[in-house]
């Protein structure tokens, strides 16, 4: 198809032509086009079907406040559902399709909700579909959202990248209209950092959708001058393609940049978009005004257009959306139109006033005190009907009708911070409330100067308020009209449905429905018709419809109120609120020293917070995790393992207090450690509660390491800080965690000292090198190392620690020479079974919720010094004698299985809560006793050693017999780590 | 949110860890206190609509805690100090 | 010194160097660290000036020969030297300021990129809140970049230098690789 309804003129590079398709047809543009100002200009009206009704619809707008022309861009992974054909820019290639449509836009078999729209009017969900109860999820819904609903979403992964990214500047400007180009100018020629943000592809607002002359030249041409003076700017930014999305606290604002939006394809590493976080003292929303509609019959037929679309049709795009054209408005503005339209030859066949003295436009028929009362044209506008000021109607021919009931300043932004917009009669419309964000400043028509002469004005004088300037740039001459308007909310004229947010399909009636059943609040009113939700979040329906409430209830539209406004402006696609943290790319990892030799062994590796820790090691021939994970344990303990432990936090603490420091953030004692000796130490929070534990070594007369869980390495430091800064600031502490410093292996096993003896250069011995000592030490001829002889495993075992960088070198080194050893490593899974054969608590019993009595290790609770979480830890209910305790359980048979959250019931007793007496905090497969062993909290666990109980577990069916032990189910006297 | 650091400046609130209330610098002395002290200390608060001082963590930057007062109806941050320094003002020692 | 053979915190044995477009990412495996904290009470003004250790004021880098340092904390800051000569950072440091510092070896827990580019504002708007091209040199600052806590100093307008955690190196040097593949 040709482009039938191409004007001459317009701002477009007719030199060059872009081929697209809609609905697999295929049609013709030019670069400078949206997909609407292309499919019009290719004659092509219908572009949707409404939301409830299947109603035909066309653009009524020519920007974002686009109601009805929701296209799907795209194909495959990058189908993008949901966008307005009226800002989507025209590329080579473009494939689009329209939506909520079934099998065709132009026969549509869900059009019968049209014929059926008395049972679909407001509130018609909460009415009908309420019973029974159980129908909603299985029923209702999957029918609703199949008939009523917006695009369809792709199934495939997002092919593209988005960014975020940080700005910063002195003024932000919102929009690149008269006042916001007069505002940058205005700043950017003092030479100051300036952000200049508009979502249009080509910056001038208004100016290029009009005829408006500025300082003597086209204001199209004006714009673009300033344009290109602020590019030349080093200190100014341009960001056209860039909507910001919201006011944010302390002067940040979000923007989106649609970098490659207008691109088939990304350039290779390129973004699709970027989120861009604002950081600004200053910030000016110059975002103009948008046109609302006049609600009558029938109001919604594609052609029928905002008068001011019209205009940018016309006058920008160089299209004209009719070949005969009317225009229905209650101002001067939707004069306009008519001028303009008349002057690119456009056949303008009535303009109907509906206000009685309103100016008259010479050579047109002029129809004063009249009103559009209906529409005819199923698929498309073919004939309106009128009804002149003496109460004839008269049916008139047109293929468009451009309607103007008035302009509403985007206030949007202003409202973030909730301050609530206020009316003014002088132009029919909400303008910014007087506590808007602070330092945020409205210009131009978003703070309702409509002239082009008061937006100029009001661009330059907030940005010299903004800047504290005292002077700035002479004004260009531009026209300054007055607004004459004389509100019509919406035609009194039969019983026919007239639109007020075509989106939603709410109509007058669904308004005068929320009204007589009492939803007359604004807030009722929109969560009752819907009216204002989903994509254009009401820009052009919302006053419109509060309005209309406003005369049904008597009351003034300011006692009635407006809902305000919260971000983003216009939607965003959930790719930029990602950016890069999706896949692999979620969160960024932590690697331990041993990571490449493990990787080259075939390692199964677990993620422990963003650490990728071993988790086993696969010999060949291993089918079966725990064939490796028994391997490994029978290994350790029969000879000598190694485990990288350099996960768990090392925090340095020093300072001639960092004795006394420790005693009050850990239970026990650690001022009177000797030096070179360590001590398990264990912390509470402040309500008793057990917060962490690990050893502590002293390293010196005022230098003590700490270590922590590797899961609370974070939070120990923040808590450390917190004790050292808040509560006791005269204490001379200080910190600074090494974690990172330091690659540290376990080795353990009744070898793990002859291994050592291959690596260390000291003396080892038990007499020289103790069980609890800790120590500076040299390997491989003189690396600095340290050493610490503590035990997780129940093995004699030691803790070496080299600088990071020879961690890797010093396991190889430890395997090869201590090859005679049948040294083996091992991974988190035998780490926990050794762990729990040894009855030490961790992640499952180190839960939150549990005390050091409960641990059984509440003797570690020094009274005789003060300590954080002493004083609560001895509250009534946490010292009950028949509270929990942590035992260990067995299987009764040998062959019964445990299971982790498993509780523990009498024999006999019913599952039920009230005969709950525990449960099985951690479970593994003991090899060395042959059989499933556990730990749990069971009440009064201390003194039910030897019972009989049952395990049972309602999720996975187990009921298993089970005795009560001590938790130390292996080397209970621990001869073997002091051996 | 921007909280301007005392010693570093104007700071994005990404780079904090909230904790709450800033009455929790003034712990009892566990020698001397009993479970009722400490139980006011950690639990009781005042919930206030308007101005509040609480304590940060600046995590992801010099590690210092501060006393921040904001005001919890509009947001407003009217004053920042050091906790440290608000901690020796309210004679909190070794 | 000893027989054990250093991998970098890449996991390689040299020094990475990357090109994206205009922007080098250098990995430096030849730089000690060490922090130093004065104790409660010391000023450590007169043993660093006589050491030659640059202890500078708040969000600020100072180079010098051998040693040079920027402020990380109240009262605390990190001390570089080349890692040839001051491998042992923290014993040369320890000697300079005796008890009245708490000094700790750090060269390890940290990966150190140097970026040059022309202009590296556009690549480091990508990645972290610091107004790359409206501070100073010799700003130093902590950052956050890819989640992960980093130490950021500018040198000039095209250089700068990054402190990030060692065991996140591969991630970091992701994001810088991907953040300058967008930008630049």
């Amino acid at each position: 198809m040709s482009q039938s309804h191409r004007i001459p003129g317009g701002q477009i590079d007719r030199t060059k032509t872009f081929r697209f398709t809609f609905d697999g047809l295929p049609y013709t543009g030019h670069p400078g086009d949206t997909l609407a100002s292309a499919l019009l200009a290719n004659g092509v009206r219908l572009m949707g079907r409404s939301f409830k009704y299947h109603r035909p619809r066309g653009p009524i707008s020519a920007g974002s406040e686009e109601p009805n022309a929701l296209v799907e861009l795209r194909s495959g992974g990058r189908q993008e559902p949901n966008t307005r054909a009226t800002v989507a820019e025209l590329f080579d290639g473009l494939t689009a399709n329209s939506q909520n449509r079934w099998p065709s836009l132009r026969f549509d078999a869900m059009a019968i909700n049209d014929r059926l729209n008395a049972f679909f009017a407001a509130g018609f969900y909460y009415k009908t579909f309420m019973w029974p109860k159980s129908f909603w999820e299985k029923l209702y819904e999957p029918i609703i959202r199949r008939a009523a609903g917006l695009g369809s979403v792709t199934r495939e992964e997002d092919p593209d990248a988005y960014d975020k990214g940080f700005l910063h500047c002195e003024l932000l400007v919102i929009g690149a209209g008269p006042a916001g180009l007069m505002a940058a100018l205005t700043a950017g020629r003092v030479g100051r950092r300036v952000i200049l943000a508009d979502e249009d592809f080509r910056m001038g607002g208004r100016l290029n959708a009009e005829t408006v002359a500025v300082g003597g030249v086209p204001g199209a041409d004006w714009a673009a001058a300033v344009v290109t003076e602020l590019s030349a700017m080093p200190n100014v930014r341009l960001l056209s393609r860039t909507t910001v999305i919201g006011a944010f606290d302390h002067g940040i604002y979000g923007a989106v940049e649609r970098v490659s939006d207008h691109l088939p394809v990304p350039p290779a590493g390129k973004p699709r978009q970027i989120l861009w976080r604002i950081y600004t003292r200053r910030a000016i929303l110059s975002g103009g005004a948008t046109e609302r509609p006049i609600a009558f019959e029938n109001n919604d037929r594609p052609g029928i257009m905002l008068a001011g679309a019209l205009r940018a049709y016309a006058n920008r795009w160089a299209v004209k959306v009719g070949e005969r054209v009317a225009v229905f408005t209650n101002n001067d503005d939707g004069l306009r139109t008519a001028t303009d339209l008349q002057a690119r030859g456009v056949d303008v066949v009535a303009v109907i006033d509906s206000r009685e003295g309103g100016e008259m436009l010479s050579g047109v028929r002029h129809l004063r005190g009249a009103q559009v009362i209906d529409t005819a044209g199923r698929l498309g506008l073919k004939a309106i009907t009128v009804r002149q000021a003496n109460g004839a109607t008269e049916t008139i021919a047109v293929d468009a009708l451009g309607v103007s009931g008035g302009w509403n300043p985007n206030v949007n932004i202003h409202s973030h911070h909730r301050s609530r917009p206020v009316w003014d009669a002088g132009i029919a419309a909400f303008i910014p409330g007087p506590e808007g964000p602070p330092g945020l400043l409205v210009a131009g028509a978003a703070a309702g100067l409509l002239s082009t002469h008061a937006a100029l004005r009001s661009g330059r004088d907030a940005a010299l308020a903004a800047l504290e300037l005292t002077s700035g740039p002479d004004l260009p001459e531009a026209e300054d009209a007055p607004v004459r308007i004389t509100p019509l909310w919406h035609v009194s004229h039969g019983k026919g449905r007239a639109w007020i947010d075509q989106q939603n399909d709410v109509t007058v009636k669904d308004v005068k429905l929320a009204k007589q059943e009492n939803f007359t609040s604004v807030e009722h009113l929109k969560r009752y018709t819907t009216l204002g939700m989903a994509t254009d979040q009401g820009k052009t329906g919302n006053v419109i419809g509060l309005a209309i409430m406003a005369e049904l209830t008597g009351r003034s539209i300011p006692e009635t109120g407006t809902t305000i406004y919260r971000p983003p402006y216009t939607p965003v696609a959930m790719g930029a609120l990602a950016g890069r943290s999706r896949g692999k790319e979620f969160k960024p990892y932590r690697l331990t020293p041993s990571h490449h030799w493990a990787r080259e062994q075939g390692a199964v590796f677990v993620e422990v917070g963003n650490w990728l820790r071993t988790q086993w090691v696969p010999k060949p021939g291993e089918t079966e995790w725990r064939q490796s994970v028994d391997r490994e344990v029978l290994a350790t303990r029969r000879s000598v393992g190694i485990c990288d432990v350099t996960t768990l936090g090392k925090i340095d603490i020093q300072g001639t207090d960092a004795g006394a420091f420790l005693d009050r953030v850990y239970a026990n004692t650690f001022s009177t450690l000797p030096v070179g000796k360590c001590r398990y130490g264990l912390m509470l929070r402040e309500d008793g509660i057990v917060f962490d534990d690990g050893t502590t070594a002293r390293m010196g007369e005022h230098e003590y390491v700490m270590t922590t869980t590797t899961a609370n390495a974070v939070t120990v430091f923040r808590h450390l800080e917190f004790c050292r800064q808040c509560l006791w600031p005269e204490m001379d502490v200080q910190l600074i965690s090494t974690t990172e410093a330091w690659a540290q292996f376990s080795v353990a096993g009744p070898n793990a000292r002859k291994l050592l003896e291959k690596v260390v250069d000291q003396d080892i011995s038990d007499a020289a090198f103790p069980y609890m000592g800790a120590g500076n030490i040299t390997v491989c001829g003189g690396l600095r190392a340290r050493l610490f002889r503590i035990s997780f495993s129940g093995e004699l075992a030691y803790e070496i620690a080299v600088p990071t960088r020879y961690g890797d070198a010093l396991l190889r080194e430890m395997l090869a020479r201590g090859a005679e050893f049948d040294p083996v490593v091992y991974g988190t899974e035998a780490l926990g079974v050794m762990r729990v054969e040894k009855g030490h608590v961790a992640g499952g019993e180190l839960n939150g919720q549990s005390t050091a009595l409960n641990m059984g290790l509440g003797k570690m609770v020094s009274r005789k010094k003060d300590s954080i979480g002493m004083v609560l830890s001895q509250r009534e209910g946490l010292t009950d004698p028949d509270g929990y305790r942590l035992v260990g359980v067995k299987p009764v048979d040998p062959n019964g299985k445990l299971t982790a959250g498993s509780h523990f019931l009498e024999k006999g007793a019913a599952a039920v809560a009230a005969n709950d007496g525990g449960w099985l905090t951690s479970k593994v497969y003991s090899p060395h006793l042959g059989h499933d062993i556990a730990l749990g909290y069971l009440k009064a666990g201390d003194r039910k050693i030897g019972q009989r109980m049952r395990a049972v577990n309602l999720l996975t069916g187990q009921d298993t017999e089970v005795e009560i032990v001590s938790p130390h189910f292996f080397d209970p006297e621990g001869e073997r780590l002091r051996g | 949110m921007i909280i301007h650091h005392p010693i570093l400046g104007p700071r994005d609130a990404q780079e904090f860890v909230y904790l709450g209330d800033a009455s929790l610098i003034d712990r009892p002395d566990g020698m001397t206190a009993g479970i009722e002290e400490f139980h006011e200390y950690l639990y009781q608060r005042t919930n206030p609509a308007g101005e509040h001082r609480e304590l940060w963590y600046h995590e992801q930057g010099d590690r210092s805690w501060l006393v921040v007062t904001r005001n919890t109806v509009t947001h407003e941050i009217t004053k920042v100090e050091l906790a440290r320094d608000v901690a020796r003002s309210r004679g909190r020692s070794k | 010194m000893a027989s054990l053979q250093a991998m970098t915190a890449l996991g390689a044995r040299e020094a990475a160097m990357v090109t994206v477009g205009s922007v080098t990412i250098a990995e430096r495996v030849d730089v000690a660290l060490a922090s130093v904290a004065a104790r409660r009470g010391h000023d450590l003004q007169p043993a660093a000036n006589a050491a030659g250790v640059p202890l500078p004021g708040p969000a600020r880098y100072q180079s010098g020969t051998p040693y040079s340092g920027f402020w990380v904390a109240p009262d605390m800051w990190f001390v570089e030297a080349p890692f040839a000569t001051h491998e042992l950072i923290a014993d040369h440091l320890k000697a300079a300021f005796g008890a009245a510092a708490s000094i700790t070896e750090q060269t390890d827990a940290w990966v150190v990129f140097d970026l040059a580019a022309p202009d590296l504002a556009p690549l480091m708007e990508r990645l972290c809140n610091v107004d790359f091209a409206g501070v100073s040199d010799g700003h130093a600052t902590r950052t956050v970049i890819e989640h992960l806590g980093c130490y950021l100093v500018r040198q000039s307008r095209g250089n700068l230098r990054l402190y990030g955690p060692r065991s996140s190196a591969q991630s970091l040097l992701h994001a810088l690789e991907a953040a300058a593949l967008s930008a630049c």
